[in-house]
Parts: structure tokens; sequence; C-alpha cells
């Protein structure tokens, strides 16, 4: 049965793509990875990596069991092999542990992603506030400690190749659509609370590297902590569909070790509220 | 039951045939006419959306293709979930439901057949309003399928347009929900008690009570909107007392149900398949139904899984997320018992069986997808990203939409009386469970990547996958080509098909003739 085995032989591509492909996912690389989840440079978004990858990697076992029992049935039981079928249809013992048993592995996964959700709502004590408002299609960044305000929208190289009629390359744009007018300047080591609303319709700021994204409700706030462990820039986008311009909002935050965030505070009011105000006091919390 | 009555009285075939012509398809009540006009619509359904489906994937091609407005992209992504999800799936599902419920069950036909009518001609008339809005002033829907407010509020003249379109699709399901729980509970034969009724029928039976629970509140909160927009209320805005997550609540209570109205019908159908290729009856029939029980009822306290980053308490947060990982249970429950009844079977691979089996891989792996996503710590990262757009397209396609073609191919010979062209039914199985692939598991690593999703272009770093997975998507498009080319000759010529067109087949519908007659069963049969 010359069809027969064709069939039978097909399986084995799709099979050999799928596991192929899962392969690819490499394990835990910690440099920015074009297949998998940042790892990311705050204790949350550690935290989050890790989950995920153990989230993974239980369903990649699952995956070899149920698949491979799917995949040896298809070679031993197909009729040229298996011609007379048996004739069992029930196995109480059988349907009772695989009950039980994808209950505990999903216990396994529910305990420490429990945890680590209480972890990141943990609000307490933060060192600093920012308040993020997004609006069709920029975003504005309030330090109400400091009395700055920003606006960031996507930059001019960017939106010159976006524009139509003009022709450049978006490789030749530096961060295409990931770079923006004016950053948000954070503080890293310290906790920073992030008061996310939304000026007309729902936005949502994401940051990979962060571990996390934040719907802006209009009228309504929403707050969640990060705490930057390393200097550096970080780049996310708007992450719910806002209209328009949804895909040309990014979000970029560079982030400096404390004295050098203070002293950008200094320059930022001088250049913005006159010459006297780089000395100031900060508000209170 | 007048209806019983009626068909007993008046089913000699010839002795009353159909009137000819359009008018037969218009005024018709009979439950294969209206099967035929169900799957007809959806196979159309399925290739409009499927065009835009193309744009946008031609769109993403490389970065700055510039290939379509970001409005009409827009668009075209909010036009393709809602085409897809009430134009091709679940019309498709009604059909099948039409076509083979009254056979399965011993009953002659519908117990509600002018409903029946009505409630398919209704649908037309609403895609109608639907695609219209794409050539109104401002243009068609373009917030996803999800429309959220306030931003589905600022839409142009096609809002009113797309609030009816949802109005009429509602009134649809429900008249086919209540059409169909009507005759499963009132006309199947004699002997055929609930727990000897096949699966397939058991998970309409309660995908119908999902329906009817779940459309009328999509339908409150869709003219919730048109209030808020034309009449002054307030439902969704905090300035006047209401909140925009009202409406994501709403959504989402209506949306997660719906998502297993898209799959319970298919895991009914592979139910059906399975057995028959492996010659060997359903492993755990009554664990089956209890399974798809607890999955509905489960179904409906798990929406709040969609909602993790939009700031909700912790409490609900941890109450969404283990309630939805409870899911996995009943639902890890139905694979392994498809496993097992595979296991020490006769297996042979016709093209519905190929279907069924790359279900159960596929579907599975979609499941993984949604195990990880039910986490909320890794749902604020994986939310709104092409991971999501993964894990739906794998249980939705490589889920839904593979059933409902597996279904096609294993219930052809008994609509038409021909055997279709195996040799074309596997080709064009292999090419879309190949493209398939190709197509969506890049997706996976694009959103972890860090991908947002519903945008219209996309950094460098996002280049290569998306051109890997468009090139996907267009061999999985032009090979649904051979679909309609293979339903189309097996409709008109091909080797006649017996009564039990395949050999393992059991269960009602293949003791009668293929093609089957006009009106089903004229006497009841004896159901032992
Ligand atoms: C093991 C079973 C499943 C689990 C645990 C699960 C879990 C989830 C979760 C947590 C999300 C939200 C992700 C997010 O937006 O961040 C989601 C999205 C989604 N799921 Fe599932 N899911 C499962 C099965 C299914 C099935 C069977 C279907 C449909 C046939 C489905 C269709 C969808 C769709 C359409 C969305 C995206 C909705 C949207 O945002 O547009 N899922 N799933
Ligand atoms: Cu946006
Ligand atoms: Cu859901």
């Amino acid at each position: 049965m010359v069809t027969k085995r064709r069939t039978i032989g097909g399986v084995l591509p799709i099979l050999g793509t799928l596991t192929a492909a899962l392969a690819f996912l490499p394990a835990p690389v910690r440099a920015a990875s074009e297949y998998n989840l940042p790892y990311g440079v705050t204790p949350i978004s550690h935290a989050v990596y890790r989950l995920h990858m153990l989230a993974f990697w239980m369903m990649c076992g699952i995956g070899v069991v149920v698949f491979g029992l799917i995949f040896y049935s298809i070679v031993f039981h197909r009729r040229s092999r298996h011609p007379v079928p048996a004739k069992f249809h029930e196995n109480t013992v059988l349907e009772i542990v695989w009950t039980i048993i994808p209950f505990f592995i999903l216990v396994v996964l529910a305990v420490p992603a429990a945890r680590l959700l209480l972890r990141m709502e943990n609000l307490r004590h933060p060192q600093l506030t920012v308040r993020i408002t997004g609006y069709q299609w920029l975003w504005r960044y309030t330090y109400p400690r400091y009395g700055i305000n920003v606006y960031s929208r996507l930059s001019n190289p960017s939106l010159a190749s976006v524009h139509y009629g003009r022709h450049l390359s978006p490789y030749a744009v530096p961060h295409y659509l990931r770079s923006v007018t004016h950053p948000m300047v954070l503080p890293t080591g310290e906790k920073i609370r992030l008061l996310v609303t939304g000026g007309d319709v729902i936005h949502a700021w994401w940051v990979p590297d962060f571990g996390l994204q934040v719907d802006g409700n209009p009228g309504l706030i929403n707050a969640m902590w990060i705490k930057i462990l390393k200097p550096g820039v970080y780049r996310g986008a708007c992450n719910q569909i806002c209209g328009w311009g949804h895909g040309y909002m990014p979000v970029v935050v560079v982030a400096k070790p404390p004295a050098q965030f203070l002293a950008w505070v200094r320059r930022w009011r001088a250049a913005h509220h006159g010459p006297g105000a780089g000395d100031f006091t900060p508000k209170p919390l | 039951m007048s209806s019983d009555a009626h068909a007993l009285t008046h089913d000699h075939a010839g002795e009353h045939a159909p009137p000819r012509g359009l008018m037969r398809w218009i005024t018709t009540t009979n439950h294969k006419d209206i099967g035929t006009m169900y799957l007809v619509l959806s196979l159309i359904m399925f290739f409009v959306g499927g065009a835009m489906a193309m744009v946008i994937r031609a769109q993403l091609f490389r970065p700055d293709m510039q290939l379509v407005t970001p409005l009409f992209y827009n668009q075209m992504a909010t036009m393709h979930g809602l085409i897809m999800v009430f134009g091709a799936v679940m019309p498709a599902f009604v059909g099948l439901a039409n076509w083979m419920i009254p056979m399965m069950i011993g009953a002659p036909d519908m117990a509600l057949p002018r409903l029946n009518n009505w409630s398919f001609w209704i649908l037309p008339f609403a895609f109608t309003l639907l695609l219209i809005t794409l050539f109104l002033p401002g243009g068609g829907p373009q917030g996803g399928w999800t429309m959220y407010v306030p931003f589905n509020l600022q839409l142009g003249y096609g809002f009113p347009f797309m609030i009816f379109a949802i109005h009429l699709m509602g009134i649809s399901s429900v008249m086919g929900a209540i059409n169909i729980i009507a005759t499963i509970l009132n006309m199947r034969a004699p002997g055929m008690t609930l727990m000897k009724m096949p699966l397939f029928v058991w998970s309409w039976l309660i995908t119908a009570y999902l329906l009817i629970a779940v459309m009328p509140v999509l339908a409150g909160g869709v003219t919730m909107q048109l209030l808020d927009r034309y009449f002054g209320t307030h439902f969704f805005s905090v300035a006047g007392g209401g909140s925009p997550i009202l409406w994501e609540h709403v959504f989402w209570f209506f949306g997660h149900p719906e998502v297993y109205i898209m799959i319970l019908p298919a895991f009914g159908i592979l139910s059906e398949i399975i057995p028959t290729f492996a010659r060997k009856p359903i492993f755990g029939y009554h664990s089956m139904v209890y399974a798809l029980a607890s999955i509905a009822f489960l179904s409906f306290i798990v929406w709040g899984h969609h909602m993790f980053v939009v700031g909700m308490p912790v409490a609900a947060d941890l109450f969404f997320m283990f309630a939805t990982m409870l899911i996995a249970v009943p639902t890890g429950i139905k694979i392994f018992n498809w496993v097992a009844t595979m296991w020490k079977g006769s297996l042979t691979f016709e093209t519905p069986m190929l279907f069924a089996v790359a279900f159960i891989v596929l579907f599975t792996i979609g499941g993984f997808s949604g195990v990880m996503l039910a986490l909320v710590p890794a749902d604020f990262q994986y939310n709104n990203s092409y991971f999501v757009v993964a894990h739906f397209h794998y249980v939705l396609v490589t889920g839904a939409v593979f059933a409902i073609m597996g279904a096609v191919y294993y219930w052809l010979p008994k609509w038409t009386g021909h055997m279709y062209n195996e040799f074309w039914g596997k080709t064009h199985f292999w090419l879309s469970a190949i493209s398939a692939n190709v197509l969506y598991f890049p997706m996976h690593f694009l959103g972890l990547a860090g991908m947002p999703r519903r945008v219209p272009d996309y950094p460098v770093q996002f280049a290569n996958l998306n051109m890997v997975a468009s090139i996907g998507g267009f061999v999985f498009g032009l090979s649904q080509l051979i679909f309609v080319a293979v339903i189309f000759s097996c409709v008109r010529a091909g080797k006649k098909a017996e009564a039990r067109a395949w050999e393992g087949a059991h269960g009602l519908e293949w003791t009668l003739p293929s093609p089957a007659p006009y009106h089903s069963f004229a006497t009841p049969p004896e159901v032992a």
C-alpha cells in the first residue's frame, strides 16, 4: 500500500518541524534575543523570566509525553501494522490518573506565579513617583516632586521614514519606531512608583526589559513599581490599540545613576523654568 | 410536536419536492438546505476574512512596507477578527449542526423549521451591514474585535452599522441555539437517551446553552455603547460616573464563553472522526461529556484572564488565574481520551483523520501557550503581544478551523453521494498544516521578543520572522483554493459513496443512503 506509507511518512516532517522549532528556543540566554523574553533589568523582570522559562520547560515536558504517545500510536497502531483493533473503551484508574496529575502540575506553576504577583503588587515605600499619561499619540511623563513635565513623541527620523512619499530605509534610521523626541529619564537603584492613566482613550505602557506593561485608562489610575538595576536605554511601545498612530508611540527610558539623574533634573529645570530653577528643594514625597 | 407529525405525513421523496430555483433557497425550511446555506456563507466569509488577512500579512511583509495606510490596516485587522469569528467559524458550526443533528438523533428535521430559515437569512444582511462600513465616511471599525471604549466611540459613520450588524448576528445565533436545544431535547429517536447521544450532539447541546447565555450580554454591551454615543449616557465614561473598564468586563464575560462556543463543537467533531478511523469506540464517553460540561461551566468564571494588565485588585487576578488554570484539567482529559481512542486501534489516515490528528497536536500547543498566558506575572509581558496572536490562532485555526475542514471531508460523501478526491484532500491538508505552522509558530517568538499586536509597522529587529510568517500566510491562503476545488468537484461528480461511506463509521447518519434523502428519518429508527 504505497499511498498508506506515504501518509505516515508525511506525519514525520510535521512533528520534526515542530520539535525543531521548539529546540530553536534558546536555553536561558541572558542577552536580548530575537526568540525569547528579555531577561531584563529589574528584579521583577528577572523573576518573570524565570517563571516563563519554568512554564515553558514544563509545557515542553508534557508535550514530549503527549506527542510521543500520539506519534507512537501513529506509527505502531496503523492498520498495516495493527490490523485488528482492540476493543477497550474505558479505564477508571487511568482516567483518574490523568485528571489528578495535570492538577498537581498546575499547582507547581500556580504557587510561584501567585507569590511573584504579590511581590509585584507591593507598592509600599516608593522613592520616586512618576505619572505617565498616554495621548493619541504621545506620552507625557510628569515628575510631581521635581515639577518636571516631559512630552515624548516619535522622533523625526522615524517620522520621516513613515511619512508617505519620502522613502528613507528603516534600516538607515537609528532605532526605527523605537526612538523619541524626549525620553523618560529615571534613576537606577530606586523603587519607582509609576502612576499610569490615559488622556483620551486607553493606552498601555510597556517596556519588555522592565518585565511589565500597565494599561492607562482615561479617568482611572493604575499603579506599578519598578527598580532598574542597570543604567542604559530601554525601549518599548504603546500596547493597546488607540487609533491611527498606535504603532507610532514608542516608549524610551534612559536610566541613569541617581547623581546623574539629579543633574538631569537640574538641567531640565534650568532650561524650562529659567536659569535659577536649577537649584531647588524637591517637594516631599 | 407538530413539526414531527408534519414531516412524517409529508415525506415521500418526490411527492413533495421543493420549489425550484432561487425560491427554493429563500423559502426553504429543510435542515439540509439551510445547513448547506450556512456552510456556503461560512466559506464565502472565510475567503473575505482571508483576503483581509492577506492584506495584513502583505503590509507586515517587511518594515516600512506602506502598502496600506495605518487607518486601513486597523480596519483590516478589526474586520478580519469580526468576520472570522462571526462569519466563518460560527456559521460553519451551525451549518454542521443543521445537517448532522437530525440525522444523528434519528429525527426527520429540526424542531423549528421556520425559525431555522429566519435565523439563516438574517445573516447575509448582518454581514452586508458590517462590510459596507468600509465605504462610509470615517471607515469601518478600527478598534479591534474587542471594541474597547472610549476609542470605539470615536469611529465614523460606520459605528451604528457595526452595532446593528452585531445585534443581527446575536439574534441569529440565539434563534439557532434555541432550535438546536429544542431539536435535541424533543426529537431523539426512541431509545436514544441523553447518555447515548453522539458526542457531536452533546457538544452542540452545551454550546447552544452558552450561546443563549452570552450573546444577549454582548447585545446589551454594544447597545450601551450606542447609548453613550448618541443618547448622552455615561456607562463607559468616568466623568459621568461610569467606567471604560465596565465595557471590558461586559465584553469578556461574553468573549471567553465565545471562544469556547468556537471550540466545543470542534471537540464534538473530533470525537466522531477519531473512533471511525481508529476502528475503535471512543474512549471514556462519560468523562468526555462531563469534561464538556465542566469546561462550559468554567468558561463563565475566567473572563478576567483577558484583563490582567487592566488594573484589577490582586484578589481578582489570583481568582482568575486559578480558575483559568483549572480549565486545563478537563481540556487535558479530552486530549488524553482521544489519544487513548487511537491507542491500539487500527488506524488509517484519510483526510478527515489527518485533520483530526493535526488538531490534537496543534490545539495542544495552543493549550500550552494558554496555560502560560494564565500566569499573571508572565502575562504582564505576554499580554497583547504576538504571543497572544500565536496562541489564539493555534486554538482557532489549527483547532476550530481544522476540525471544520475535517468534518467537511468526513461528511461530504453523506451530503453529496460522492467520495471527494483523496489525493487533493491530502494535498490540501499537508499544505495547510505546514504553512499554518510557518505562519503562526514564529509569532510566539515575535511576541516574546516584544512585538505588540495590531500595529501596521514594526522595528527592524522583527523583520526576519515577520517575513517568514507572511510567506506562510500566503501559502496557507492559496492552499484554501484547493479546498474549494475539491468541494466543487465532489458535489458535481466522483466515485459513488456507500451509505456507510467509512467502514469504521457508526451512528445513525450512516444508516441513511448517500446522498441523504431530503427529509431524514421519516420513521424513527430503533436505537438499541
Ligand atoms: C487551556 C485552555 C486555554 C487557556 C488556559 C487560555 C488562556 C488564555 C488567556 C490567559 C488569554 C489572554 C491573554 C492575554 O490577552 O494576555 C487568552 C486569549 C485568547 N484565547 Fe485562550 N486559552 C485557552 C484556550 C482557548 C481556546 C480553546 C480558544 C478558542 C478556540 C481560545 C481563544 C483565545 C482568544 C481568541 C484569545 C485572544 C482574545 C483577544 O485578546 O483578542 N483560547 N487565552
Ligand atoms: Cu496605542
Ligand atoms: Cu479567555
